[in-house]
């Protein structure tokens, strides 16, 4: 959830009043938290991740001014220039498809700005740039000084040899080679290198006399860069992604349009390339209140929703709304979206709490069922139950078991930060033998156990592997304890009610398996079938696991128990 | 243990201890255990064993320790309360016609002696005496007074002196002061002033013969700690899991078949009606995701159910704008380790629409999710999450917060808030709050939300039906449950196997 600092003072400014505490429609809009600085106090606004226009003090106090009904939600309108003239263009042309293919611009005229109000269209860009805009990968924001460049404008990509200009706040002029490497140092633009560093050509925007406006989505050009004295801006968005770019510019434009011309007026956006769409969805009162769980009229429905920015008006059919969807909300894409904007103004709070008349007869599932009651009785015959990791190293389960990774069936895990995170366990001895490693100073013997699920490959599942519930567990004691373990197979196989014998019942054969110590091994059949091993742990186990006494282990499937 | 430690010391002969007892039966509120010495004539060391022996015996005497000053003569005051002070011996030692002053010299008292003997006049010195310096008795009788005095403390009359002869007396070595630990002994409420001996334990022979009736038994220490039992411990988190899955089962939840780690990003994400790939996501960052390297890929989907989810992204339908974008099947089939439980419940939803007619469902599920996110003392790589799903015609956010409230009252939660939050795949959506009455705040507890209609209708469930569902992590209300901060100490092989072994049942409710 993204959040957004504004100065308290600001924010009472703007809004025209002081208030004591919690605002009530920020805290329905989200989390507020205020924190003392040196003699600025800012107020630290939690904002949900998909309200793009609360993330600046121009929407935050917009939103509020509307939900109190202050202030009617604005209208946001695209027009022509004022002096008549063609609209600007920016020409998109064929090479830029393989690394960036999309482009949108717009131009807000007339604009006038203050310290403040500079440094929140600043701040705004930055948020968008790491929320909607994934950190630039899908869009790239650049906003320019119109009056120092001339339209129309290209937006094409180039070989990196060929691009020379001066960037933002640089003295001297760079290719574009140049300045990845400069770059690659800056602890703010380092990151966003990797989106076209290896592309062989590079997106860059040109005016009309090929001065360079930016080079997306990593730095503007110096040349064009705007200032507290800038009246009319050249906003464009570079993308992977269309929707998002749209999405992005109709933030800023609406957003800052506020302070175009005479201030509160929105008449002199000027948008090209942009639709800046309304929508209008048409939904009956009765949905709302069913899907909300309130009875309100209409009426009152309709004004809960205006004062959620989106304008409602009962159309005069039974008890359907009209409602308007402004371009600062593309979060709404569905009736549910507006839905929800009713509970939300309506108060989740005051919604009354009822219970469904839904009957239904609860099922356990029989494989939990087993394990639930398999653990108690584990439990008394004197072991302790461990809780361990499904993700390990391949280590773990392969070198440090004596196992050859291959014939592990394991499951392999592409984008691990650490080794501990390369694999799904295929057993779980590995994570009772770390589990004995970190209680080494605790009295022997130490009797441990774990049912819990491993993953294996499995070529007939629909994802090619599927879960294993097994049940392991160890004996660590000066003495390796075979009869402890094997007794505990014994009880084990009581308790599921399966007596000893070859054929319907269990036995266990001498076997040889690479983790156990030579000649103290035995694999577990039951009704014929192999369902596991026993024995004496490998000294080399032993010592890789970093323990020190000899250990007795017991590793077996369970599902053929159901 | 309690049935191991009686007594202290060896127990005193039986002789003693039935003469303290005749002696304690004669006095009313009872006696101090140094008058008990003086009467008994023993030394008080002697009569503490014995009040020790019988305290043992149970309620035979009661007893109450105290402790007092005394006087008491030094070795040389003992000396001298049966031979005589020094100066009395020196004086008796002259006969009528007088001694050398160096065979006086001679004896043992003799330098003292001298000197005090003379001090008080007793004795004159003639140095001019012919053969040498010779004493003699200057008075025919002396009065020996600090045998006397010696003689008095010694008889427990130190109070008939004043305080100036005993510091006198204590200059000279003769006396000291002490601190002396006694007893106040009482009757006991089984008094009695014959001794039987103690049995340790009861036997089979006793049973068996009935001689338990007429035995004495030792008492046992109830202040020591048992044996502990040799027993295995259940984990403290599964502890927790249990209540959860208990709670659910009450209110008539089916347990869903979590038992699949590995998903594909259809079910993951697409089924759920998140953008495909997790990196376009608002929400989501796609390191936050483990990625399958082998096996990559998923292979079977139902056919017609992914192309309406395909269309329902890239297109819309359903009364949706849909997301816009290019869906891509190569996305979808990418295997991951599931980042939420969520992806079960969307197949069991699936599978819940296929059915020939729609009948309400009450699902539940508790296991292990995977997240690819920056670890602390909070967060691991892999945990477990907790999820309830209701699926009924005409259910609503009312519903939804009526089931909490039912839910979280069995954890012995009953203040509930609500709170907007976003979350792709529920509309509305509503972090929940409870009131922490340590902290004296709202801490967030859990997040809920109806399904989105997108992730509904493709499925094939019917319009009407809605699907409301919350979710939580199992570690969080543990960590609280049993006071754990590092969540490392609680989950994976650094677990201290000493907390598992003391860790208390857990009921949520109290």
């Amino acid at each position: 959830m993204p959040t957004v600092s504004v100065k308290r003072d600001l924010l009472f400014e703007a809004l025209g009043q002081k208030y004591s505490k919690c605002l009530t429609c920020i805290r329905e809009q989200g989390d507020e938290k205020a924190e003392g600085a040196s003699d600025v106090v800012l107020y630290k606004i939690d904002v949900p991740a998909n309200r793009y226009d609360l993330l600046c003090l121009e929407g935050l106090v917009r939103g509020l001014q509307v939900f109190k009904e202050k202030l009617e939600a604005p209208r946001y309108k695209r027009v022509s220039p004022a002096d008549g003239g063609e609209p600007q263009r920016l020409v998109i042309t064929e090479e830029t498809a393989s690394v960036r293919p999309h482009a949108v611009a717009a131009v807000l005229r007339n604009i006038t700005f203050t310290q403040e109000r500079y440094e929140s269209f600043i701040e705004l860009q930055e948020k968008l740039h790491q929320n909607i805009c994934r950190k630039r990968t899908l869009v790239a924001i650049g906003t320019h000084d119109l009056d120092t460049i001339s339209g129309p404008f290209t937006y094409t990509a180039k070989p990196p040899g060929d691009i020379r200009f001066k960037p933002l706040n640089q003295s001297k002029e760079y290719t574009a080679a140049e300045l990845i490497s400069h770059y690659k140092t800056d602890s703010h633009l380092r990151h966003y290198l990797h989106i076209i560093e290896n592309e062989p050509l590079y997106p860059i925007i040109y005016d009309n006399n090929g001065i360079v406006l930016s080079m997306p989505p990593v730095i503007n050009g110096d040349h064009s860069k705007i200032s507290l004295k800038t009246k009319n801006i050249f906003i464009e968005c570079t993308a992977t992604d269309q929707t998002k770019a749209k999405i992005t510019l109709d933030m800023i434009v609406t957003m800052f349009s506020e302070y175009c011309d005479e201030p509160f007026t929105w008449v002199s956006s000027y948008t090209l390339c942009i639709e800046l769409a309304y929508r209008t969805e048409t939904l009956s009162g009765d949905f709302i209140n069913k899907r909300v769980g309130i009875n309100e009229s209409a009426e009152s429905i309709a004004q809960l929703l205006t004062r959620m920015c989106l304008r409602s008006e009962v159309s005069g059919e039974g008890d359907l709304i009209q409602v308007e969807i402004p371009p600062t909300r593309a979060d709404v894409i569905h009736a549910c979206d507006i839905m929800e904007d009713a509970a939300i103004a309506y108060g989740f709070n005051n919604i009354i709490r009822s219970t469904p008349r839904t009957y239904t007869v609860a099922n356990q599932l029989p494989l939990n069922k087993l394990t639930e009651l398999l653990r108690q009785d584990l439990t008394a015959a004197g072991f302790t139950e461990a809780l361990t990791f499904a993700l390990c190293s391949q280590e773990d389960i392969a070198d440090k078991l004596r196992k050859n990774i291959v014939e592990t069936r394991a499951v392999h895990i592409s984008n691990p930060k650490t080794a501990e995170f390369q694999v799904v366990r295929t057993c779980l001895l590995p994570g009772l033998l770390k589990t004995l490693a970190a209680n080494r100073k605790m009295p022997l013997p130490l009797k441990l156990f774990e049912i819990s699920d491993v993953v294996l490959k499995d070529e007939t599942k629909d994802v090619g592997a599927r879960n294993n519930r097994r049940l392991c567990a160890v004996y660590y004691n000066k003495s390796p304890g075979f009869e402890v373990i094997h007794g505990l197979l014994d009880r084990v196989m009581q308790l599921l009610d399966v007596k000893p014998g070859r054929n319907q019942g269990y036995h266990i054969q001498a076997a040889e398996d690479s983790t156990f110590f030579p000649g103290r091994c035995a694999e577990i059949f039951s009704c014929g079938k192999s369902i596991g091993h026993l024995g004496v742990l490998h000294p080399d186990v032993i010592s890789r696991s970093e323990l020190t006494m000899p250990c007795s282990a017991i590793d077996m499937d369970i599902e053929p128990f159901l | 243990g309690a049935a191991g430690a009686t007594g202290f010391g060896s127990m005193a002969d039986t002789g003693l201890l039935e003469s303290l007892l005749r002696l304690l039966e004669k006095v009313d509120g009872g006696t101090d255990s140094q008058d008990v010495a003086a009467d008994l004539g023993v030394d008080h060391q002697v009569i503490v064993g014995a009040v020790k022996s019988l305290q043992a015996l149970g309620e035979v005497i009661s007893t109450e320790q105290k402790s007092s000053k005394h006087w008491e003569l030094t070795g040389e005051g003992r000396e001298i309360a049966e031979q005589g002070s020094h100066e009395a011996r020196v004086f008796n030692a002259i006969p009528d016609e007088g001694l050398p002053q160096n065979g006086l010299m001679k004896m043992p008292s003799g330098k003292v002696g001298f000197s005090k003997a003379m001090s008080n006049k007793w004795i004159r010195l003639d140095k001019a005496h012919e053969g040498g310096p010779r004493v003699f008795k200057t008075v025919e009788t002396i009065e020996d007074t600090v045998r006397d005095k010696l003689q008095l403390v010694q008889k427990g009359q130190s109070a008939k002196l004043e305080d100036k002869e005993k510091t006198e007396l204590k200059k000279r070595k003769l006396l000291s002061e002490v601190t002396v630990k006694s007893y106040w002994i009482t009757k006991g409420s089984s008094f009695s002033t014959t001794i039987t001996k103690q049995e340790t334990e009861l036997t089979p022979e006793m049973i068996a013969s009935g001689s338990w009736k007429e035995k004495k038994f030792k008492p046992y220490n109830f202040e020591a700690m048992g044996v502990a039992p040799d027993c295995g411990h259940l984990h403290p988190l599964m502890k927790v899991r249990t209540q959860f899955r208990q709670i659910f089962l009450e209110m008539g939840f089916t347990e869903m078949p979590t038992n699949n780690f590995i998903e594909s990003s259809f079910w993951n994400f697409d089924s759920l009606f998140l953008q495909i790939n997790p990196q376009q996501h608002p929400a989501r960052d796609q390191h936050d995701t483990f990625f399958i390297s082998d096996p990559a890929l998923a292979h079977e989907f139902p056919q017609d159910y992914l192309e309406r989810v395909k269309q329902v992204h890239s297109e819309g339908g359903y009364g949706s704008q849909g997301y816009k974008y290019d869906w891509k099947i190569e996305e979808a089939q990418k295997n991951l380790l599931r980042t939420h439980t969520t992806a079960v419940s969307a197949r069991m939803l699936y599978k819940l629409a296929q059915q020939e007619k729609f009948t309400p469902v009450k699902y539940f599920s508790i296991d292990r999710v995977f997240r690819n996110e920056t670890l602390d003392a909070t967060h691991l790589a892999e945990f477990h999450q907790i999820e309830g799903v209701v699926a009924d015609y005409g259910l609503t956010l009312g519903n939804l917060m009526g089931v909490l409230h039912q839910f979280f009252t069995k954890l012995g939660i009953t203040k509930l808030r609500f709170k907007p939050a976003y979350n792709p795949y529920t509309e509305p959506s509503m972090e929940v709050f409870s009131y922490h009455e340590g902290l004296k705040k709202w801490v967030e507890v859990g997040n809920s939300g109806v399904f989105r209609p997108e992730m509904l209708l493709p499925m094939g469930l019917p319009e009407g039906v809605s699907v409301i569902a919350w979710g939580l992590s199992l570690e969080r209300p543990t960590m609280i449950k049993y006071g754990i901060n590092n969540i490392r100490e609680l989950v994976g092989h650094k677990v201290n196997l000493q907390m598992v072994y003391d860790s208390p049942i857990c009921r949520l409710d109290s």
